[in-house]
């Protein structure tokens, strides 16, 4: 098992290989369709307009060395201040299109999510020195139970599922199936399962 | 000149309200005091307390795997997952999905009144976080914030002679709804004629292609006929069955017990992750068909299969 801190530096990204089992410590932020969509078109595709400059200030800082979560969380509101309540990864291939833009424009060092990325995000993790760490769809009262404090949320008007939530969190636990050198955990057991589909529809269409 | 009214931009709150203010005569409306309460109380199970034989079967799989590796870890978190979301009450997943409600009941009872309790239980269940608002207006993108919208949640209702009411509830996540597949036989491609084997070839395939981005281990739900909505409609029907029902119909029997032993050999694992388990089950329905059609619809399930029921009869009622 592997600690990472957050923010990452690329010599300690560098080092992480497929199949590796690590736990996350520090802040990340959360994003998925709309925040990508977002993130491209606002501060990529343009320069951002004078009234979001505050708020490319704060997720460049927050992005820089981060980790992009892609979440849409149950969240609850006690006395005033957000608290995680089920928080587990999104699908992540779903971002496949504005990823590789957002670890090259922003510097970021790891995707969590789940189900794997394409060769896009293979390609810009490589180039770039980001990972893609993956979480275990679903258990989400158990990773909920490591966001130990959500500290902001920007663009709240996306719908809950959609914001930018700032969380803090401790030991988050994923394993890496995208590293820095190529290789994808993803494509090998996709590559097998479909070796052994071929053989399977072979035997059927024969009638064994 | 007044400008007509676009409908897409009416809210979807005001729209159910103005049926609602329509003079209802709510008093003669029959159903069950306690309704609204007891809806509330099955959407909380069904989101917080996954049911026993997904559970069990879950645990099997994990002395399947070997200790250490990626896919023993993955089934780890998900058992501690379990127990840990039905110790807090808290939601197993996130997506709480497409809340999807059949409804069997007996003559006499107002279909319109139990919608509205159901959806007064849904608005409720948002506001306590047993569900996410996951409800989005396709048009602009925005959030209702409380899981009503123009087609949600989703209600089926059927009359029937028992004198009790059942109420199927299903949570059904976007991510394993996105990996669904309909396939219109012949399909040269795979190889797959109109007949059973066409079947078993194009469920494989489908199970295939989702990988781990259902959120494996799944259950496939699979409904051979129909039209392309009622077969979809049917392949989620056949998902509320237990892991352990054997179907009634020999060769569809058969047809379960080879597809669930065969998708276990494609190594795609919990997660994608490669490993022993990939499905936790087959369950297949069967409609009649056009002579020009032959659809074969998998709904695939996460592992995450978030499907009670309750039964309302004797002033009382029971959630399975």
């Amino acid at each position: 098992m592997t600690r990472i801190e957050l923010p990452a530096s690329a010599e300690s990204i560098a080092a992480l290989k497929t199949g590796d089992v690590v736990k996350i410590s520090g802040v990340m932020i959360t994003a998925r369709d709309a925040g990508h969509k977002f993130l491209v078109e606002h501060f990529i595709e343009r320069s951002p307009q004078p009234d979001e400059a505050e708020l490319f200030r704060k997720l460049s800082s927050l992005l820089r060395g981060g980790v992009i979560y892609h979440c849409g969380p149950v969240v609850a509101k006690d006395n005033g201040s957000w608290r995680f309540v089920s928080a587990g990864p999104t699908t992540s291939i779903r971002e496949e299109p504005y990823e590789h833009k957002i670890i090259e424009a922003f510097g970021v060092r790891g995707i969590v999510g789940k189900g794997g990325m394409g060769e896009k995000t293979l390609e810009a993790c490589k180039r770039f020195k980001a990972v893609y760490l993956h979480a275990v769809g679903g258990a989400a009262s158990l990773i909920a139970s490591s966001v130990v404090e959500v500290l902001d949320v920007h663009k709240l008007e996306f719908g809950v599922p959609e914001a930018f939530w700032v969380i803090r969190v401790k030991d988050f636990d994923a394993v890496v199936t995208m590293d820095s050198h190529g290789e994808s955990l993803h494509k090998k057991v996709e590559e097998t399962s479909t070796r052994h589909l071929d053989a399977i529809i072979k035997e059927i269409i024969q009638g064994k | 000149m007044r400008k007509k009214p676009v409908l897409h931009a009416i809210p979807v709150a005001s729209l159910l309200d103005r049926a609602r203010s329509r003079v209802l005569p709510w008093a003669i409306m029959k159903t069950h005091p306690e309704f609204s309460k007891w809806v509330l109380e099955l959407i909380r199970r069904t989101s917080v307390d996954l049911s026993a034989d997904i559970e069990g079967a879950l645990q099997h799989a994990k002395t399947n795997e070997n200790p250490g590796s990626p896919a023993a870890s993955a089934f780890e978190s998900v058992l501690e997952n379990v127990a840990l979301a039905r110790k807090q009450s808290t939601p197993i997943c996130q997506d709480t999905g497409t809340n999807i409600f059949f409804v069997y009941h007996p003559a006499g009872l107002s279909q319109r009144k139990m919608e509205h309790d159901i959806e007064a239980a849904v608005v409720e269940a948002t506001s306590k976080s047993y569900l996410r608002p996951n409800s989005v207006d396709s048009l602009t993108g925005a959030n209702s914030g409380n899981n009503l919208g123009r087609g949600l949640p989703s209600i089926h209702f059927h009359e029937w002679d028992k004198e009790e009411i059942l109420v199927r509830l299903m949570l059904k996540g976007g991510g394993s709804e996105n990996v669904g597949a309909q396939y219109s036989l012949p399909n040269t491609a795979l190889g797959a004629g109109r007949d059973l084997k066409g079947v078993e070839i194009v469920v494989l395939d489908a199970i295939n292609k989702a990988q781990g981005k259902g959120c494996a281990p799944g259950i496939a739900g699979v409904c051979i006929g129909g039209d392309r909505g009622s077969s979809y409609l049917e392949s989620k029907v056949q998902l509320f069955r237990k892991l352990d029902d054997r179907n009634q119909l020999p060769e569809l029997r058969e047809l379960e017990e080879r597809l669930y032993r065969k998708s276990n050999l494609l190594e795609i694992g919990p997660m994608g992750f490669g490993g022993r388990t990939t499905t936790l089950g087959v369950k297949i329905g069967v409609l009649h068909r056009l002579p020009a059609s032959y659809f074969v619809s998998i709904s695939y399930m996460c592992w995450a299969c978030r499907r009670r029921e309750m039964r309302i009869k004797n002033g009382g009622m029971t959630i399975d």
